[in-house]
Parts: structure tokens; C-alpha cells; sequence
């Protein structure tokens, strides 16, 4: 269950930024998901439910952007769309190994007041 | 609670102590709260941050001090039950008396592992991670601070028994070592590629077991080069002490190397002259 640590470290990026910037409650979190990152989303909202209750974000909606995999290709020398890290190139075969997208867990933007 | 560095919990311990908060209070209150409707507009707020930026900020102060000191730290990651502390004892027996070697030894509960480790006449130290599944930079750099360690010498992480948790926390270990043994499935790469992919050497423990077993060893290989195609391979029997060598031999060479490195990184800096 390390999503419950992803979102206590959610939770105090936003926070630093709420004291950096000065805003008291958060509308709106929007986060970047890898398709091959180690976070579940339903594990991720789970969490996020658990943990903000009493702070900044209690009442904010959490907008989770699927981000797709891709890898970059040795053989055929280009990026090609992967699921699972053991997913082959669909042009040739070979497995893929160098990644490229897919990996992120971040949180892009937030709206708030 | 947070569950990531312990602070502001009870449940993480070290050596039965707990960690307490000092960075953020620990009092439970939260210093924004939401005012009147109406009164305010809303704005958006960029914030470009990687989750994990705390953690990784914690992992490469440590990486950075293991550097300056010339410590080879490994962080042992597996699944209960694949032999860790076994291999652990019999690793420290083989090296204890050409280096100096400590042990950082992560579980929910209980110091047994610790106590097994100290047994041997090696420091350790034991982190209770309470209800947390993996260890993170922060518990280990407490860790680390409280352990005493000395210049060119071996730092051993065993990590939570946990094949999905400790794979996206970066400690400021040489090298992740994931240990599988030949009594669980081939197809455990494939299952969890995460830790394969993270790792770069795979200790196939308890291989003396192979004759009684089904296990297929070219498929496993097949399967971890698949996510990892890196990845070094070497085959053990930690109980009985099979394939060690080749292993032994490995630490030795990655304690050399951060030691070289040291020495590199001294000999290039400027000379000040006395005049």
C-alpha cells in the first residue's frame, strides 16, 4: 500500500506550495499517472479519500491524467507505444527495454482559491 | 500519519524507538483552512512536481555521503521468504574479516532479523516500519546517522520482504539486489516487473533445492532479461553455500569501485598552494 505514502507526499508538496503562494483551499488536483508507474489509481483515490480529511485539500476533486507508455525501440530505431514493461515492439518483435513515457506520478496543476 | 519518513507517526521505529517529526509538526492540525463561500475566486496553480521529489531529494543526500565516504551500500529487495537474512549472515561471514560492514534491517514488526545479523558480531540496526510496506530514504538516513559507519566500508539494506512497494523508493543504494528463490514462481518477473527492472543483480537463491523442484532456471532467466535485459544473473545456495564466490567477489569489486572513485574525486581537486 505505498499509494497511501504517494499521497501523504501529495499532500505536503500542496501544502508547500500553499505557503509559498498563499492560497487556503484546493478546488481542484490534477496528477499525471504512468501506465507503467507502481501506482494503482483505485489504490491512489483509496488513499486520497483516507488522508485529506481536516487539511487543504479536503474538498478537492482529484483529476487523474493517464499518461501511456512508450519505448524507445533498438531495432527499429523509434519510439513505439508500450503497455507492460515486458511488452514487445509491435513493428518487430523484440522487446522493448528503454522507456520513455509512462513512469511519471506528478501533480501537473491545481486549481485553487 | 505519514507513512513515507515516520514523522508525525508511533508506528515507525528504530531499534524500537520511534522517529519524531522535524520538519513539519506532528500535532495533527493543519494550518489552511477553507473561509466563507463568496469570498474568494478561484486560480490555477502550476505545479510540475514529481510525487517522489522528497524521497529522491533524501536518496541522493545519502547517495552523496555513501560517495564521500566510500561506502558501497546494496539495498536487498525479495519477497518473504527468499532466503535474505540467510544470505545476509553468510555474506557478512565471507567478508567480516576484510571489511567493515553494517546492516540497516527493514520489517513491519518485531527485531529478530537484527538480532540474527548482530549475532554475527556485525552492527545492525532495525526499522519497524509499523503498517508501512517498504523502507524510504528518510528511515535509512536515520538509520544511517545512528549506525556509526566507518570510511570503505559495505552498507547492507534489507529491505521490507515486498516485491511491489520498495521498487519506486530510491534509498541512495550502488545497486538494488533482488534475491528469488527457485521455490517460488519463474514467471515472478514477469508478475512484478517493477523490482526486476530496478534492480541490476539477481541472486537466484536456494538453487541446491533445483533437483527436488519443477523449476525451469533458463526460463526464469529468460523472463528477468525480458524486463531487464542488464540484468546480472548469478546462481546461489546461500545455506549451502553454492555460487557464493561469484557473488562475493562482486561486492568486493563495487567496494573497490566507490573507493576508486573517492580517490579520483580527491586527487582532482585543486591543490592549494601555502603562499
Amino acid at each position: 500500500m505505498h499509494e497511501l505514502s504517494l499521497v501523504e507526499n501529495m499532500l505536503q508538496i500542496i501544502e508547500d506550495a500553499a505557503a509559498e503562494q498563499g492560497f487556503a483551499q484546493v478546488k481542484t488536483i490534477w496528477m499525471e499517472v504512468g501506465q507503467l508507474s507502481c501506482v494503482e489509481k483505485n489504490a491512489l483515490r483509496f488513499c486520497f479519500s483516507v488522508v485529506v480529511d481536516g487539511t487543504i485539500v479536503q474538498h478537492a476533486k482529484l483529476e487523474i491524467i493517464d499518461v501511456a507508455g512508450s519505448a524507445w525501440c533498438e531495432h527499429c530505431h523509434c519510439e513505439v507505444a508500450i503497455s507492460a514493461r515486458y511488452d514487445t515492439c509491435p513493428e518487430c518483435g523484440a522487446y522493448t527495454t528503454k522507456v520513455i513515457r509512462g513512469e511519471e506520478i506528478r501533480i501537473k496543476e491545481l486549481e485553487v482559491e | 500519519m505519514c507513512t513515507t519518513c515516520g514523522c508525525g507517526t508511533d508506528q515507525v521505529q528504530l531499534n524500537g524507538e520511534n522517529l519524531h517529526c522535524h520538519e513539519r509538526d506532528n500535532t495533527g492540525e493543519h494550518h489552511y483552512h477553507a473561509h466563507g463561500p463568496g469570498a474568494s475566486t478561484s486560480r490555477m496553480v502550476r505545479i510540475e512536481r514529481d510525487i517522489l521529489s522528497k524521497n529522491n531529494r533524501y536518496a541522493n543526500d545519502n547517495r552523496e555521503y555513501l560517495a564521500k565516504n566510500a561506502i558501497f551500500m546494496l539495498n536487498l529487495v525479495s519477497s518473504p521468504g527468499s532466503g535474505k537474512t540467510t544470505l545476509l549472515i553468510e555474506t557478512i561471514k565471507a567478508l567480516q574479516h576484510s571489511l567493515s560492514i553494517a546492516v540497516i534491517e527493514g520489517d513491519q514488526q518485531t527485531d529478530q532479523d537484527a538480532a540474527r545479523i548482530r549475532a554475527t558480531g556485525v552492527p545492525a540496526l532495525q526499522i519497524n516500519t509499523g503498517k508501512g510496506c517498504h523502507l524510504d530514504a528518510h528511515m535509512v538516513r536515520h538509520a544511517m546517522q545512528q549506525l556509526n559507519l566507518q570510511n570503505n566500508s559495505l552498507l547492507f539494506v534489507e529491505n521490507v520482504g515486498n516485491l511491489v512497494c520498495p521498487a519506486g523508493f530510491d534509498l541512495g543504494e550502488a545497486h538494488k539486489v533482488v534475491i528469488l528463490s527457485v521455490t517460488e514462481g519463474e514467471d515472478k518477473p514477469l508478475k512484478y516487473p517493477d523490482i526486476f527492472h530496478a534492480a541490476d543483480l539477481m541472486l537466484l537463491n536456494k538453487c541446491d533445492l533445483l533437483p527436488y523442484l519443477s523449476f525451469d532456471v533458463e526460463r526464469v532467466i529468460e523472463y528477468a532479461r525480458r524486463i531487464n535485459p542488464a540484468l546480472q544473473i548469478i546462481q546461489i545456495s546461500a545455506a549451502q553455500g553454492t555460487g557464493m564466490h561469484g557473488w562475493i567477489e562482486w561486492i568486493k569489486a563495487g567496494q573497490l569501485s566507490v573507493r576508486t572513485d573517492k580517490t579520483e574525486r580527491v586527487a582532482a581537486l585543486p591543490l592549494h598552494s601555502s603562499d
